[in-house]
């Protein structure tokens, strides 16, 4: 009995960690533009399609360069995916989000967009890739370390341990750096940053770089850990993403993180003590408990600002 | 439009007529050619027209010293239901065929099959495997076995071939055709090892791909084998997590195993595991291997269960043709007649095994399943087969 719930505490940190990992790229958005970024969930399913084709092309299975161990095919596949993922979001930032910012619109028609950009993108893969399943490869075998009964993986600790890495890392850019506090300047007053000498377009930029970037990291862990890629794998999961970081207290990068995980959690008890139908029901009304009583979530605090 | 599906219609009926004075048998084909299953009609039409081709160069059919063509028309269902129920209506009332081969899926078969019954025509499904594709319909056969059948071949074949005592099931709840696989499979191997032998009966719903928390109950489960009747695209995650999770015991599966690009996605995690399906291409031998030799030669690919299944059903009615007395040319009459020869079918020797129809009750063949053991290379071969008590 201990030792299912010893492991399943690791399973929950594990799963906890995408929710958290994607929960963080809303709330940077968010933080800054007040927008949800609905598009998130599906830029998280291209950074897993990016990284497969990132290590395709560095396994040499387009013949493009020699094939390459699998360590360093990963070593090479975290930046390059995170970067090109990077791409994809600012490239939805440039071409439907600002556009409509300059315009002054009101913040639900971007809301709106936001979730059109993200069912342009899964219907793109679909169009463009088919709707077949695509199988991430190997890169490194999968060792199980067997402690007293519990079994980990490394992949499992690798996960765990970035999940862990990009929150202090995201926390630390946003607390301690330049940068970071011109995004909390323009998350503060968006109209009175600019006349201070902040460009708050490349701000803006610069978060969803950050943003993006994670949900390719997520994307690439992702695929690593369930090796097989489908055009809607970030659809739920980007949806309940988005509601641990709502738990959490949306805005806040120590509630996005704890909401994501505080979801994992639940879901992996619930399923592993109790029927699986029984888990989004359970999930969600705990989470709905903790809203009524904390209507900003965990971390959040009240915004008194009038926008 | 109408006037010239009217004017098409009227072309086809002034064909079929001098057709039949020509001494031939005309059989319908309910089959997807578009939609989602476009493989399954292509598969299909290829092993009619094989078959077609050879019985016809032979001189045709011989039905007491007389010989008969064979003639095949294709109507498209489009995989749709309702398509289906009108193509089935079509090949009945405006074709006058003698019987319909298809629908290939339950979805397609299940109306089809309301459709042939009253309208009193023979109908068999080759690939239908949902109980309710023939219950209640004396005019509606099939060619494969049914899931409430494959339950309890698994739970023997786990039993025998692994010894085992204890058995876990992980299924997702939210789909029909696994659930009722899983209940299927529980109650047969508790029936041989006894209440409380399935010690691990887990769940999940459609498009998860965490099944951590399921697998550590399975692990500690003390279960000697794991079966899960899932799809091509679940079954690599269950596998590969269940390794994760110190899991390593023998996985078994389903039928629904060999659709699609199971190697593909799984790779050396799937071989040298085990599902029971209906045929086995790699490693057949006779008959089975003939067949499979001469598609392969003719279209160039494997042909797959549905390929076998098909030429099967063919078989099996034609069988029943030979069986049915003569030819009066009076539809409902001959229907009737090739409906009681069907029905008495006894030990019809086909490429995907031996067919048997109950005389009493609904018509399911009652046939041998084939265990199929993926190989190191990665190919479905036959393991062995488990046949039914």
């Amino acid at each position: 009995m201990l030792q299912s719930f010893i492991q399943n505490i690791f399973n929950a940190l594990q799963w906890g960690s995408f929710y958290s990992l994607i929960a963080l790229g809303y709330c940077l958005v968010y933080g800054v533009l007040l927008l949800i970024n609905f598009a998130h969930g599906d830029i998280f399913m291209v950074g897993a399609y990016i990284a497969f084709y990132v290590c395709m092309l560095f396994l040499g299975k387009f013949g493009i360069i020699p094939g390459m161990p699998g360590w360093l095919v990963l070593a090479l596949a975290v930046p390059l995916t995170m970067m090109l993922t990077a791409v994809v979001g600012v490239t939805l930032e440039r071409v439907a989000y600002r556009p409509l910012r300059r315009k002054g619109v009101n913040r639900l028609y971007v809301v709106i967009t936001a979730l059109m950009c993200g069912l342009i993108l899964e219907h793109a893969n679909l169009a463009l890739l088919g709707a077949s399943r695509r199988s991430f490869p190997t890169l490194i075998p999968t060792t199980v370390y067997n402690i007293a009964g519990v079994n980990i993986t490394n992949v499992k600790l690798g996960v765990i341990l970035v999940a862990v890495l990009a929150f202090f890392f995201l926390r630390f850019v946003v607390v301690k750096t330049k940068i970071g506090m011109a995004m909390r300047a323009i998350s503060y007053d968006r109209f009175a940053v600019p006349l201070m000498g902040i460009p708050a377009d490349s701000v803006i930029v610069f978060t969803f770089v950050l943003g993006s970037g994670f949900a390719g990291l997520a994307g690439l862990l992702f695929a690593v850990t369930y090796p097989v890629l489908d055009p809607y794998m970030g659809a739920l999961i980007g949806w309940k993403a988005f509601i641990a970081a709502v738990v959490g207290g949306i805005g806040s990068i120590r509630g996005a993180f704890a909401g994501g995980f505080l979801l994992g959690f639940v879901e992996i008890m619930v399923v592993a003590f109790f029927p699986s139908t029984l888990r989004d029901l359970i999930a969600f009304t705990i989470l709905l408990l903790i809203l009524s009583v904390k209507p900003t979530g965990l971390f959040g605090v009240a915004r008194r600002t009038k926008i | 439009m109408k006037k010239s599906l009217l004017g098409a219609l009227a072309l086809v009926l002034l064909t079929a007529l001098p057709a039949f004075a020509a001494d031939s048998i005309k059989l319908g084909f309910n089959i997807p050619m578009t939609g989602d299953i476009p493989d399954v009609g292509e598969s299909s039409k290829n092993s009619a027209e094989m078959l077609k081709k050879k019985i016809n160069d032979a001189g045709g059919l011989d039905i007491g010293g007389k010989k008969y063509t064979l003639e095949f028309v294709y109507e498209d269902n489009e995989s749709k239901a309702e398509s289906a129920l009108s193509a089935a209506r079509k090949l009945i009332t405006q074709d006058k065929v003698l019987g319909i081969i298809g629908p290939q899926s339950s979805k397609q078969a299940v109306p089809a099959g309301e459709a042939s019954n009253e309208l009193k025509a023979p109908m068999i499904s080759p690939w239908s495997t949902n109980p309710n594709t023939t219950k209640g319909r004396p005019f509606v056969f099939r060619g494969c076995f049914l899931d409430t059948f494959q339950g309890p071949v698994a739970a023997k074949f786990a039993t025998e071939e692994f010894g085992a005592k204890k058995a876990a099931v992980i299924y997702d709840i939210a789909s029909d055709y696994p659930k009722g696989l899983a209940e299927d499979f529980k109650a047969a191997f508790e029936k041989i090892n006894g209440p409380g032998s399935v010690v691990a009966f887990e769940t999940f719903t459609t498009k998860d791909v965490d099944f951590s928390a399921q697998l550590t109950n399975i692990a500690k489960s003390g279960a000697d084998v794991l079966f899960t009747p899932q799809y091509y695209n679940e079954v690599p995650l269950i596998v590969k997590q269940a390794k994760s999770m110190g899991f390593n015991k023998p996985v078994l599966g389903s039928d629904s195993w060999g659709s699609g690009d199971l190697m593909g996605l799984c790779g050396d995690d799937c071989k040298g595991l085990f599902f029971v399906t209906h045929y086995a291409a790699a490693g057949a031998k006779g008959k089975t291997k003939e067949f499979i030799d001469e598609y392969t030669k003719l279209y160039n690919k494997t042909p797959d269960d549905v390929a076998a299944l098909t030429w099967d059903s063919i078989n099996l009615m034609l069988d029943g043709v030979k069986r049915m007395g003569p030819i009066t040319g009076d539809m409902e009459k001959d229907r009737d007649a090739l409906r009681k020869a069907m029905t008495s079918t006894k030990d019809f020797d086909g490429i995907t095994g031996q067919m048997s129809f109950n005389p009493e009750g609904d018509h399911d063949p009652v046939k041998c399943a084939v265990v199929v053991k993926i190989d190191d290379a990665g190919k479905f071969g036959f393991y062995k087969s488990v046949c039914p008590n």
